[in-house]
């Protein structure tokens, strides 16, 4: 029915309460673009649930009930780590085939709630273990703007998802770099937030003190109006941190509000502005990256400069050990975490039963990939007695001294601003075969998981038509502020 | 020879949700995997939540224990493959446990009047429970065992003693001394299948230490041990080195068999669980302490003084938190010492006998029946034969008055015209026996008694009749 290509959620949510689009046209139209698509940015689609809440909510959209709900209608796509009842879930690998979680994770319960609709579960790298998609059991995702390339990953199916209009708005998960590493690749913006404040209920886990769920979506005020769905409070998850920040709901909504009620686009942002910021441009995270993308967010940075920000490049010594420390701790993590898949109670279940052993031995041999076996056998060594004072403990130690170092670094400065990867969307095959190149890629995200600060990748420029993405920086539980300076920038596009 | 054993006791608490759910502990009576959730199944994605009442009831156990409660815990994940635990790792604790360095007193030769000991605790934990694993059939024929979880997620205090204990006997008692304190905190009840399950780790002078696991019973704690010293005394005779090892206690056969040695240890690679945070306690160790009540070594002073009862009396009433308290009820309105005797003399063997529980007995005869009982005994209504009687009807058949079954079974004592009727008659049928109680053959009379009690269906005081019958055979010279 020749819809934009790219829709805001911003814009469907009023559109679908004051009757101008229907819902159902919109969810057929999605799909029909995911059904003609190359990518593979699915594994799973719930096509049959979804066209009937969208009838639904065509029915109800003008009730008092629905005019409350923030993504009435909403087609939302959900990474496939993220539990969702009565939809399979599978984390990308094999050994979840056919898993079909009776329980729903806090987060998918905060989007229903709100009236969002679930498109399917998207593609990703087996158990979140890579930076490309190219590790998942189901095929690898192809970047929309050049199909020879990754997305990204792990999340590489909802970047690409969103990308290619494909859906609106998307879930991720990041622990070292997984949300913001594919809306580099893709050109879309993705956000992780501060360790503790979206609950991870329902989310299964690769590296529990790294990771958070984030939103993903085509521009920076539908991310903001996500995240306040994602950030509600939740008893089910103790490391969540009870703040100000999830105790109400209207997370970002002061200057959401300002730009709603701008009324018809006139005052949009007024509210907004980065008037006297100061941003720490860190030394450590240009040196090595290519020549295109330091440009860019050089650019990026005068651009905000511009809009009346300060900036000053600043230096972070101690991140040198970040990627060492990052994938001890992770792997260290992980090798407990997937220790339950063992084809007992779901999952994949082949072969003749012999004794327990044998059997589940047999299973998870041939229901993980091989990436997901190295992270296994490392993070075995690395808790191993006599081991884990060399590497856990030390791991650790050196988390201690990199979120000291940001915490510094965030005490002159308001935010940080750095390329989110060192270059753009490498091709399929390139580095898969080298699994040190591929970790070596995360050397500008995994140390912001380490520290727990929140994180957010916006497009800023492209190099020979592929996208380039700036990463910015915040202090525990101020989203806003990054989501500000971004909103700020993304303005001086249009 | 030198024999030292430290235990490792888990015992389950009477929560009403599980340690890191919100599912029911009350799964006793259920069919299996119907007391389960994403979490204590270990579903994909679930997290824990931590119980606060457990780790209430943990803090108390220790402060009841006289442990040293720390300022904070933390709850650590210790890995290793099972079929009973859904997530491939347990969660407990390691580094940061409630509680150090306690103290239980027991006496060591138990009623015999043995000295007292004193037992070290090293600390007390909490962790959770497996599941469990089901056999069709036994162990051994079953082709395949089946896993319930409705255990999965129990809570467990872990109570750790240091190697104090010098003979299975001594262990034993701890246990007992153990479960005793256990129950009068409320936390705990012994009676529940599984509730207190055993590792003990024992060794003799010259060897390396064995580690017997998963002792489920208090009897079986006894017979491992006993077992494991004799099997490492004749190891030690033949010039065999004991060496360091698991082994795994086989109940019904009572024999403790090898599961592995030293170098197939598990390396259980602790780590800290990172979905749950520190949880800091010392702000509640006040409040907790004023909730505990009397203990066991205080009630029993209390008795003995308060009661005028022998020490014996006052071991063997104080032992079990309900007989206590049955006691305590009783003795207010009657007698205390006649309440003592029939109480830890009568009453208990009776339980014993029947394997029921104070608490399940008190069900079926009340305080206020055993008072009444009494008091017909007093007030010579009935004889003591007949209160026995009365009190094993009442705790066979349930349901019933003291006064309905002293009708129904004629148990109300006799007049003393009655009895001398039945002497008469007795001394008429039986010339022979009296004859050789004449004679100075003293056992005579017993079997003249016997004949009396018979022909009065025990209604007489056996007493009364031996003294009436002394009097009329002799009056007869
Ligand atoms: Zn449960």
């Amino acid at each position: 029915m020749g819809m934009k290509k790219k829709l805001t959620a911003i814009d469907v949510v009023e559109e679908i309460k004051s009757g101008d689009i229907s819902c159902e046209e919109l969810i057929l139209e999605i799909y029909e673009r995911i059904e003609r698509s190359e990518l593979n940015c699915f594994i799973t689609l719930n096509k049959e649930n979804a066209l009937e809440e969208a009838i639904e909510v065509d029915k109800r959209r003008s009730g008092e009930e629905c005019r409350r709900k923030k993504l009435l209608g909403v087609p939302i796509a959900i990474k496939d780590s993220i539990s969702t009842r009565g939809i399979q879930t599978t984390c990308a690998s094999k050994i979840l085939t056919g898993y079909v979680p009776p329980y729903d994770a806090t987060v998918i319960e905060a989007l229903k709630k709100e009236g969002a609709i679930i498109i399917g579960k998207t593609n990703m790298d087996e158990f979140c273990m890579g930076s490309s998609t190219e590790t998942s059991y189901y095929g690898p995702t192809r970047n929309p703007h050049d199909l020879d390339r990754v997305p990204g990953g792990s999340s590489g199916g909802s970047a690409a998802a969103i990308s290619a209009g494909e859906t609106v708005l998307a879930l991720g998960s990041d622990t070292g770099g997984s949300i913001r590493c594919p809306a580099s690749f893709c050109g879309i913006a993705g956000l992780k937030p501060t360790y503790g404040l979206v609950s991870r209920y329902g989310l299964i886990a690769y590296a529990n003190s790294l990771e958070q769920i984030g939103p993903m979506a085509s521009n920076v005020t539908d991310t903001a109006l996500l995240l306040e769905v994602l950030s509600a409070k939740d008893e089910r998850d103790s490391t969540q941190v009870k703040t100000k920040n999830n105790a109400s709901t209207n997370y970002c909504l002061s200057w959401l509000n300002g730009k709603r009620s701008g009324n018809g686009g006139e005052g949009v942002g007024v509210e907004v502005e980065v008037k006297g910021m100061k941003i720490g441009v860190p030394k450590e995270f240009i040196e090595g990256v290519s020549p295109e993308v330091e440009k860019s967010v050089w650019n990026a940075v005068h651009k905000l400069e511009d809009s009346g920000a300060i900036y000053e490049e600043i230096s972070m010594r101690d991140l040198k050990y970040a990627l060492a420390a990052y994938y001890i701790i992770a792997m260290s993590e992980a090798s407990s975490n997937l220790a339950r898949f063992d084809g007992l109670r779901y999952g994949l279940r082949t072969g003749k039963d012999e004794d327990w052993h044998t059997t589940f031995s047999r299973i998870r041999g041939e229901g993980f990939g091989e990436e997901v076996k190295r992270r296994i056998i490392l993070g075995t060594y690395a808790l191993s007695a006599g081991y884990y004072g060399t590497y856990y403990l030390k791991a650790l130690k050196v988390r201690t001294l990199i979120k000291n170092e940001f915490e510094d670094a965030l005490k002159t400065h308001d935010i940080l601003a750095m390329p989110t990867m060192p270059f753009v969307a490498f091709k399929l095959g390139e580095r898969i075969k080298d699994p040190l190149s591929l970790y070596l890629a995360d050397v500008n995200t995994v140390s912001i998981n380490l520290a727990g600060v929140p994180s957010i990748s916006v497009p800023c420029g492209f190099s020979n038509g592929l996208p380039i993405g700036l990463q910015l920086v915040g202090k525990h539980f101020e989203e806003d502020e990054i989501l500000k300076a971004a909103f700020v920038y993304e303005q001086t596009f249009l | 020879m030198d024999v030292k054993i430290g235990l490792e006791c888990h015992a389950q608490l009477l929560t009403k949700s599980k340690l890191f759910c919100s599912c029911s502990t009350d799964y006793h009576d259920s069919k299996p995997n119907t007391h389960v959730c994403a979490t204590c199944l270990g579903l994909p994605g679930a997290l824990p939540v931590v119980n606060e009442r457990a780790i209430r009831y943990g803090m108390k156990v220790a402060l009841a224990l006289g442990c040293e409660v720390q300022e904070e815990i933390i709850f650590y994940r210790k890995n290793y493959y099972y079929p009973d635990l859904p997530r491939g790792f347990q969660i407990t604790q390691y580094d940061f446990p409630i509680a150090f360095n306690g103290l239980v007193r027991i006496e060591s030769g138990g009623g015999d009047g043995g000295k007292e000991r004193e037992i070290r605790i090293t600390r007390v934990h909490m962790e959770e429970d497996p599941g469990r694993l089901v056999y069709i059939g036994t162990i051994d024929t079953a082709k395949y065992s089946l896993v319930d979880y409705n255990r999965s997620g129990m809570p467990l205090v872990e109570i750790v003693t240091e190697p104090d204990l010098k003979s299975p006997k001594e262990a034993r008692i701890f246990l007992g001394k153990l479960r005793s304190t256990l129950e009068y905190l409320g936390v705990f009840d012994g009676d529940l299948e599984g509730a207190m399950r055993v590792d003990a780790n024992i060794s003799l002078e010259g060897g390396d230490r064995a580690e017997v696991k998963n002792i489920s019973s208090y009897k079986g704690v006894e017979r491992a041990l006993s077992f494991e010293i004799t099997r490492q005394k004749n190891l030690l005779r033949r010039g065999l080195k004991i060496q360091q090892e698991t082994r795994h206690y086989d109940e019904t056969r009572g024999i403790t068999l090898s599961m592995r040695t030293k170098e197939f240890e598990h390396d259980y690679r602790y780590f800290p669980e990172p979905d749950l945070v520190r949880i800091r306690i010392s702000d509640r160790i006040e409040e907790i302490k004023r909730e505990i009540p009397e203990l066991p070594d205080e009630k029993k002073k209390r008795f003995t003084s308060q009661y005028s009862i022998t020490t014996e009396h006052a071991n063997s009433l104080t032992y079990d938190i309900n007989i206590a308290d049955f006691y305590e009820e009783v003795a207010s309105k009657i007698d205390m010492k006649l309440s003592a005797t029939w109480i830890a003399d009568v009453l208990k063997g009776e339980l014993n006998y029947r394997s029921i529980s104070m608490r399940e007995a008190s069900k079926r005869i009340s305080t206020a029946d055993f008072v009444a009982i009494l008091r017909y005994l007093k007030d010579g209504v009935i004889t003591e034969r007949g209160a026995t009687e009365i009190m094993r009807e009442m705790l066979d058949r349930g349901g019933v008055k003291p006064e309905e079954i002293i009708k129904s079974k004629g148990l109300a004592s006799i007049g003393s015209e009655e009895i001398e009727g039945a002497i008469d008659k007795v001394i008429k049928e039986n010339e022979g026996a009296v004859e050789d109680y004449k004679v100075g053959k003293k056992e005579a009379l017993n079997f003249l008694v016997g004949q009396v009690m018979k022909h009065t269906r025990g209604r007489a005081e056996p007493k009364e009749v031996r003294r009436l019958l002394v009097g009329k055979i002799e009056s007869e010279f």
